[in-house]
């Protein structure tokens, strides 16, 4: 009983990702063809050579026809699939491992997600007939729930915990104002985050990520094939995905200040990469970053720092673009809105553009310096029942 | 014949201070408060607690029949009394039946408990409506009560026992109400009196005559009846001492309807001593009349909340949520999906959690699981589960948020991680809660609510409030 992984197996060589945002005069369909072009001209590789397509969508269609009805594509292979917020990065994975084991020779993972269409705040419901007994929460309120736990945890007063909560979501938004792609692009004042109506316990709507359209895509090739393609492709080091058993609702031992499921999925990831030291060898994170706390939380679970000081190193600006390790370069979740199917692979263009030193006014310094390595993770759920996916790719096979 | 060996009353925790309908409206309005049912409450969810509160009072007395009386049904065609059954996890072979529509269907409902040859749970619920402005908006009041009729025996021995009961019939058009209707329409005040006060003497003196007793006797004369000078006549008509004439709760809680004469009742055997005669006389198309005798078990059979501290308790509505919550006000919805109705399979399947409350513990390793579940949180074992009712125990609010974005008729939305006494977790709605006094650790027990309504369905749930009476 193992995770073995496949370090260094499989390779991107091309990456898509459109403009994020209330994108009224775009379909799905129209979205769709957007990234796959751009990934597909980025591989310079035509739609024919792609031999199978994983789509990934937890709104926006059904099927594998989601996709070869825009595309016309010829009889080819199209699994489409959902897993919550982690959707995007599903796709992606599932179509690494088809070309790791030997399946086919290039592969396209692509997401997408419609959310503006639905005309409503936050996401639209879905799930199968209920007995009416689950509480109906909103996403905010779930994960308002780690402010006061931690809090109270690590003996952080409530005023300094909106602090830290205030400055991610303005490092956030900072980055993301450097973002051509990003649905916000402007820098928002702390005082404004701060002081913004409330919407779930301490957070207010600036706390929260948007909700927008979008679609990324990435072509997969086996790692030795690599360089037909290109002369910087990202090579896929760890992925990790682990559903929990959803106990923390009905577990009193739950504390709401930790994602156990990510601390599992990031020590699989690691242990795939051979990082001992992520903080050390990353040169940037993209992390989900859906309400403020998140993040915060993430930052322990994911190893960046240490239990009950997550809170300090983001006030102190460890994470930073300027920062130790640069978490969220391309401006989050919070400057992207979280188009579901989309946000994994969005993560991984940012990657993808990092690692090639092509990420303009954004690129991080540590790349220059020789940092190779960039992991990418997402959630889906909530605090004590989620879903959780950690990738690490890096510019050099080792 | 039976007595009552358990009662109970349930008051919501909200009232309207009637001035505000005036301060509103311009007019009308008037002195005092009336009870109102919250917006996640109706006359079942009422019913369950006080039948709750009644059952708590006969541990070893299961009842074998449910009767449920109320004029403002949940559902029509659908029996109501299954959901009070379900929610008190009665055991399926005890009868549960409706007995809907009239406000008099509650003195049908407690004397048919009181004749039959089982024991019998009566419930009483009512929620009055009437237009903005009206009287019946002013004056009424939502409320439930419930009483367990049986034989009595050492265990369960009887609190107070029927010493006389008479009726006097008759067909008039003083009070009516047209199935669907908001409120209901009244005779002018003065045929009401008029119509009433011949089958109140009657029935009074008929009951008298039975108890071998004369007006004095009477320790306490409560008087129910949707007209206040029929009422008065009637009170008048039992030759009383002033004293047996005590508060009608009609200042306080308001007119509650089929609730009413019940609620009277428990607030009398609140205080009753041993021996004391209290007459009940229910107005409603004809006179209802019991005389009920205290016992000296009663001192220890009492609910645990009285009546007189539930209306003390509690916290105030505006006047406009009120409009809101009784459908009169028609307030913009949130930009949110629309919530879903339960579907019935599900809810069938799940019968003993979502009504009941009963969730499960291990028998390996002795954790409990709300819900239940067939494999064991801790030590994963499966299917050695077995079932546990949790909607008597008391918990702690571990964390908690209030969302202010998620549906609600009456928002925010309240949400606590509650741990309970002796083990198990669970996170649901609170309610009757300040949001600006909820706290960690902060002690809840459990309340049986209407969700919310979808589809014509109702949804029919458990949420945490405030520890009552504590």
């Amino acid at each position: 009983m193992a995770s073995n992984g496949i370090r260094d197996r499989v390779a991107i060589v091309g990456m898509g990702c459109t403009t994020f945002g209330e994108r009224w005069d775009k379909s799905v369909s129209d979205l769709l063809v957007e990234s796959s072009q751009d990934a597909l001209n980025s591989a310079s590789v035509p739609i024919d050579a792609v031999d199978a397509f994983w789509l990934g969508t937890l709104f926006s269609g059904q099927s594998g026809l989601t996709l070869s009805r825009p595309l016309k594509l010829d009889y080819k292979p199209v699994s489409r699939l959902e897993n919550y917020c982690a959707t995007g990065s599903e796709a992606f994975r599932n179509a690494c491992y088809a070309v790791a084991c030997g399946a086919y020779d290039i592969a396209m993972a692509i997401g997408v997600e419609k959310l503006k269409d639905s005309g409503i705040s936050g996401l639209p419901s879905i799930g199968a007939p209920e007995d009416g007994t689950r509480a109906g929460l909103t996403a905010p309120a779930t994960f308002s729930l780690l402010a006061p736990a931690y809090a109270k945890k690590y003996g952080v007063d409530e005023a300094t915990f909106k602090e830290a909560m205030t400055r991610i979501a303005w490092k956030n938004h900072k980055n993301g104002a450097l973002n051509p792609r990003a649905q916000f692009r402007k820098e928002v004042a702390k005082d404004v985050i701060a002081c913004s109506p409330q919407v779930a316990g301490a957070l207010g709507i600036f706390d929260c990520s948007g909700v927008s359209d979008g679609s990324a895509a990435a072509i997969i090739v086996r790692a030795e094939d690599a360089y037909k393609y290109t002369d910087k492709p990202l090579f896929v080091k760890a992925l990790s995905f682990i559903a929990g058993p959803a106990t923390g609702p009905i577990d009193p031992d739950y504390d709401y200040t930790t994602f156990p499921e990510v601390v599992a999925s990031a020590a699989d990831a690691y242990a795939q990469a051979g990082i001992k030291d992520p903080r050390a060898e990353l040169a940037m994170a993209e992390v989900h970053d859906c309400f403020t706390p998140t993040e915060l939380v993430l930052m322990e679970d994911l190893g960046f720092a240490q239990r009950g000081t997550a809170w300090k190193e983001v006030l102190n600006g460890t994470f930073d673009l300027e920062g130790e390790l640069a978490v969220n370069p391309d401006g989050g979740l919070k400057s992207f809105g979280h188009p579901i199917g989309a946000s994994g692979l969005r993560m991984l263009f940012e990657a993808w553009l990092q690692l090639r030193g092509e990420a303009g006014t954004r690129q991080i310094a540590s790349v220059a310096r020789g940092r190779k390595l960039a992991l990418t993770h997402n959630l889906g759920g909530a605090p004590g029942e989620c879903v959780s996916f950690v990738s690490v790719v890096g510019s050099e096979r080792s | 014949m039976n007595g009552i060996v358990a009662y109970g009353a349930y008051v919501p925790y909200f009232h309207l201070d009637r001035k505000a309908i005036g301060e509103a409206l311009g007019s009308g309005g008037g002195k005092g408060t009336r009870a109102v049912a919250s917006y996640d409450e109706d006359t079942t969810s009422m019913g369950v607690e006080a039948a709750r509160a009644a059952l708590r009072g006969a541990p070893r007395c299961a009842p074998a029949a449910v009767y449920f009386a109320t004029a403002a049904p949940a559902y029509l065609d659908k029996t109501n009394a299954t959901a009070i059954h379900a929610a008190l996890a009665l055991d399926e072979s005890a009868m549960a039946f409706d007995m809907l529509g009239s406000i008099r269907s509650a003195a049908g409902a407690l004397r048919a408990a009181t004749d039959a040859s089982r024991s019998t749970l009566a419930v009483l619920s009512d929620i009055r409506t009437g237009l903005p402005g009206g009287t019946d908006e002013r004056e009424g009041g939502d409320a439930g009560a419930a009483f367990l009729l049986a034989a009595g025996d050492a265990d369960t021995p009887l609190l107070a026992e029927p010493v006389a009961a008479a009726s006097v019939t008759a067909e008039f058009l003083e009070r009516w109400r047209v199935p669907g209707e908001p409120a209901s329409r009244q005779w002018e005040e003065r045929f009401g009196e008029h119509a009433y006060a011949p089958l109140a003497e009657a029935a009074i003196a008929s009951a008298l005559k039975q108890a071998g007793v004369t007006g004095p006797a009477l320790a306490s004369v409560l008087v129910a009846g949707s007209h206040g000078r029929a009422n008065k006549r009637a009170a008048a008509a039992a030759g009383a001492k002033p004293a047996a004439l005590g508060d009608d709760l009609t200042g306080s809680v308001g007119n509650t309807g089929a609730a009413h004469a019940g609620l009277l009742l428990a607030d009398a055997l609140d205080r009753a001593q041993a021996d004391d005669l209290m007459m009940v006389v229910s107005l409603a198309d004809g006179c209802d009349v019991t005389i009920w005798r205290a016992t000296a078990a009663l001192a220890r059979g009492r609910q645990r909340v009285p009546v007189a501290a539930q209306v003390a308790a509690g916290g105030t509505v505006p006047y406009a949520t009120f409009l809101t919550w009784r459908g009169f006000l028609k307030r913009e919805p949130p930009r949110r999906p629309d919530p879903q109705p339960p579907a019935a399979p599900p809810a069938l399947r799940a019968e003993a959690w979502k009504f009941g409350f009963t969730g499960s513990r291990c028998q390996a390793c002795g954790t409990r699981h709300l819900p239940p579940t067939r494999v064991c949180l801790k030590c994963r074992a499966v299917d050695r589960m077995t079932p546990e009712r949790m909607a008597d125990v008391p918990a702690t609010i571990a964390t908690y948020t209030v969302d202010r974005l998620a549906y609600s008729l009456s928002p925010p939305v309240v949400v606590g991680v509650l741990d309970f006494e002796g083990g198990g977790r669970f996170t649901c709605e609170l309610t009757d809660v300040d949001p600006a006094a909820v706290r960690i650790g902060n002690r809840v027990e459990m309340t049986f609510r209407r969700l919310m309504t979808a589809h014509e369905v109702h949804n029919y749930f458990w949420k945490a409030r405030p520890l009552r009476g504590a």
